[in-house]
């Protein structure tokens, strides 16, 4: 398994990965509070972009509606801890199988009766409206007035229920961030991503080599939707509240999205330097309006949409592939030699 | 309840209907040629209510006198979008033009935000509270002209793209991108002007909805959203269509605020659209996908 | 020679235009035959038929004995039947090796087996050299061998060949005839072919059904075919051959 993983990665690129792994392993103990919040938010974009990444990235099936997953994840943990005081490991599998469901539902239905492409995007935002109007009229999680997860007590971290500081909270997402890169890998390298790779370049001709597109495109959605519930549940115990309003709103699942696009789309690394990109970008932004002495709301997210106007018109395939013909990581092109 | 209370939620979410009609007529009119879903269609719309609110507190010009200028400034609009921005991105997956307009979209509900605050605007005309009276049935005066004037608009629209030598010209370019290149007509050209005659007509319909409802920077993603579900209802591509759906959810959101609570219409929208998706994916009078 | 693959009465019409009707015919086990006629005759239509992409209206088809009509085009992939389509086909963003080892795959259970299969179909397509480049570089010629490699890979009984000859130098045709002449002869690999370029069609196959307007208008050897006053007269019709 090992072997897979770095098999085809170039040497430099490896050295590079595991530099960036240490600097933020290293980060709480180097960096001051407000940095610490500003990098959970980055892994945390990271990890759920990398879950969205598996369905569009490879699959080439575009969920616009993605916020969906995390919210359910977020309710279904965050709802058991407060009414029966479960842990969020407990309740766990059930958010998982909760968002692999209504992913399994929606695509069976979608795959189905065929819609796809824009529809099929539309779709995802549909059932995502649905489910954040439907909470909003759910007493039992709160309805709009809100969920709130009793608070953490600072001084001591309690990783069972997920209760601690900032620094628990950060080396959680790391470890998340981290394992949904190496499960990205080695699904990419399996049969499965190359199943999907196809279907997302050509399902005709997918379907003519014997690829069950309509399964793989089912695993896909499965997978990459019960991924996001996980981000979900950290979600809720990080900012121990929750509003249908807030969670589940079209503008949520955009934020998980922008990672992977601008940093590259199907890429492995792409999600992380997007997160990267896009978090810092509008922290930066927000330092720098407060800097000058410009306090209008709105401002910083003209500035971000102008941004994001630019790389999307400048850098078709994201950030990440031109990035890695600078470093000098990319694959090789010719040669017989086996890999 | 007695049998006029529904009467009269239904004849005003009609009303209402043929606005939101019109609006997604201009989204359903893009997709149409240009092969590009406007994710910043309510944004749009958004502009040209805040466009009328302004003109009427600051200038006391009436609603119906500002129709004109506010759908040529969205034309203009619309316009460079297309010939500026979009245009360049007509052969990318629709993944990255869908990223090119949610940023054009974060735009503009900023700037809204920045420059007319997150507070609700509306328009109080002398006959904002006028209504007529037939036997049993009252309907909103406002609300009368604004459906009419959104039914005329439309037809207008559809005696363009039927009659005129440009409207043909735009259609040909629908129907076979290749051929009409073949034929020598600009296809880009073509294709701004019809960004720009969509742009007009949600312009428009922003300007009757701002007699109907208050203005804020949030309206602009609801309203794409709600465009989405009548062109989808009413088959995307398809004129009749959107103004089909959006009668079709404009009574829907109607009786549902009264059946159930106002809070939830949204929902049986959303109800609605997921139904037509997966029992007729190219809408009510949608032609078959493919 | 016992039949590999059996055609029995297979017909479609789209929107009320018979594309082909009643279409008969069998491909022996280990056998090198053509399918060819005129634009529009209902070539491709038919092996969509048999691949499982359009459902036929009447008819049925048998794939060594089994009744694959009804099923799924990859469940006909996987019973032995590997495609080329007419219209290249590439994963463009995949590279060359990475599009054959999904082929591989139908018949590989670890993608590491998968891609020394791969390798292998490309040093026999001559792909080799192109292993790493992403298929949208690819040439046109090249696309058309990667289409071929990539079916081959599947490891069928049968290749349904569609017009992998078209647009290519006559040295490349000759290169390709090689090939598919080698399949046929050391891995006994029965393949149908669509094909225009009547050079390639002499050289290969050892029969050849003709087809115009839906129909099979005359069967036999090349020689046979060609001066067979009907087909002369069906090509003479439209294009002039």
């Amino acid at each position: 398994m090992i072997a897979t993983l770095v098999a085809d990665v170039p040497r430099r690129g490896l050295v590079l990965l595991l530099l960036l792994l240490a600097a933020l392993v290293a980060a709480p103990l180097l960096v001051n509070d407000y940095l610490l919040t500003v990098l959970i938010l980055i892994l945390y974009f990271a990890y759920a972009g990398q879950a969205w990444n598996i369905m569009m990235g490879f699959a080439g099936q575009l969920s616009l509606g993605h916020a969906l997953y995390v919210g359910l994840g977020a309710y279904t943990a965050a709802a058991l801890f407060f009414h029966f005081g479960l842990s969020p490991w407990i309740s766990l599998p059930l958010a998982l199988a909760v968002s692999g469901l209504v992913g399994a539902i929606m695509g069976l239905l979608a795959f189905r009766f065929g819609v796809a492409g824009v529809y099929f995007a539309i779709l995802t935002i549909a059932v995502a409206e649905f489910a954040r109007i439907g909470f909003d009229h759910w007493s039992w999680v709160g309805g709009s007035a809100g969920l709130f997860v009793p608070v953490a007590n600072y001084t001591q971290n309690d990783l069972w229920t997920l209760r601690g500081s900032p620094r628990m909270f950060y080396y959680v997402i790391l470890a998340l961030t981290v394992l949904a890169l190496l499960v990205c890998r080695l699904l990419l390298k399996s049969r499965a991503g190359y199943y999907w790779q196809a279907i997302r370049e050509d399902e005709d001709a997918a379907r003519a080599l014997g690829v069950n597109t309509f399964r793989y495109k089912m695993y896909a959605v499965v997978l990459s939707a019960a991924m996001t519930s996980l981000a979900g549940i950290f979600f809720a115990f990080y900012y121990n509240n929750l509003f249908p309003e807030q969670v589940f709103t079209i503008g949520r699942s955009i934020e998980l999205i922008l990672g992977p696009i601008i940093g590259g789309l199907g890429t492995l690394i792409g999600p992380i330097v997007g997160a990267f990109l896009i978090t810092g970008l509008a922290e930066a932004l927000h330092e720098a309006m407060l800097r000058i002495g410009i306090d209008v709301p709105g401002a910083k997210q003209v500035f971000y949409g102008v941004c994001l106007l630019v790389v999307v018109m400048a850098l078709p395939h994201g950030v990440w592939p031109p990035l890695r013909r600078l470093l000098g990581l990319d694959p090789k092109t010719s040669g017989k030699g086996k890999a | 309840m007695p049998a006029e209370i529904y009467l009269n939620v239904a004849v005003n979410g009609l009303l209402t209907g043929l606005v939101y009609g019109l609006m997604a007529l201009g989204l359903s009119v893009i997709f149409g040629v240009v092969r590009v879903v406007n994710f910043a269609h309510g944004e749009m719309m958004a502009l040209a209510m805040y466009a009328t609110v302004a003109a009427f507190t600051s200038l006391g010009l009436d609603p119906f006198l500002m129709l004109v200028p506010v759908a040529a400034a969205l034309f203009v609009l619309g316009y460079a979008l297309q010939a500026g921005v979009i245009n360049p991105f007509i052969n990318r997956p629709e993944h990255s033009q869908f990223m090119l307009l949610v940023a054009v979209a974060i735009i503009l509900v900023n700037i809204q935000l920045i420059v007319f605050g997150p507070d609700a605007r509306s328009v109080q005309t002398s006959y904002s509270f006028d209504s007529f009276q037939i036997g049993k049935l009252i309907v909103d005066a406002s609300k009368v002209y604004a459906a009419a004037t959104a039914l005329l608009i439309a037809g207008a629209l559809f005696a363009f793209f039927r009659f005129t030598i440009l409207g043909k010209a735009i259609r040909a370019c629908a129907d076979n991108y290749a051929g009409a290149l073949v034929v020598g007509l600009d296809v880009k050209r073509l294709y701004a002007l019809t960004f720009g005659i969509g742009a007009a007509c949600v312009g428009a319909a922003g300007v009757m909805l701002s007699l109907v409802i208050d203005v804020t920077p949030s309206l602009g993603p609801a309203y794409t959203l709600l465009a989405f579900v009548i062109v989808i209802t009413g088959g995307l591509g398809s004129m009749p269509g959107a103004l089909l759906g959006g009668v079709l959810v404009g009574l829907t959101e109607a009786l549902a605020g009264l059946f159930y609570t106002p809070s939830a219409k949204g929902m049986f929208a959303f109800g609605l659209l997921v139904l037509v998706l997966l029992f007729r994916p190219q809408g009510i009078l949608g032609k078959k996908l493919g | 020679m016992p039949a590999l693959l059996e055609v029995d009465g297979l017909s479609k019409s789209f929107s009320g235009l018979r594309a082909v009707s009643n279409l008969t015919f069998s491909v022996g086990q280990g056998e090198l035959a053509a399918l060819i006629g005129p634009n529009g005759a209902g070539k491709t239509t038919c092996f969509s038929m048999i691949a499982g992409v359009i459902r036929p209206d009447a008819g049925r088809v048998h794939l060594d004995g089994r009744r694959v009509d009804g099923l799924r085009a990859d469940q006909i992939c996987r019973a032995g039947v590997g495609r080329t389509f007419q219209v290249v086909k590439p994963f463009a963003g995949l590279s060359v090796l990475d599009n054959v080892i999904v082929g591989a795959l139908n018949t590989h259970r670890t993608v590491a087996g998968a891609s020394r299969a791969a390798d292998e179909v490309l040093d026999l397509l001559g792909l080799a050299a192109k292993r790493g480049h992403p298929a949208a570089s690819l040439t046109l010629p090249e696309r058309k061998r990667l289409e071929v490699a990539r079916a081959l890979a599947t490891g069928p009984r049968l290749l349904l060949l569609d017009e992998v000859m078209a647009g290519l130098r006559p040295t490349e045709i000759d290169l390709m005839v090689q090939v598919l002449r080698d399949l046929n002869a050391r891995r006994g690999i029965t393949i149908l072919l669509i094909e225009h370029v009547m050079r390639a069609v002499m050289a290969l196959a050892r029969r050849v059904i003709v087809m115009h307007h839906g129909e099979i208008i005359a069967r036999g050897t090349p020689q046979e075919v060609t001066r067979n006053p009907a087909v002369i007269e069906s090509y003479l019709g439209e294009e002039a051959v």
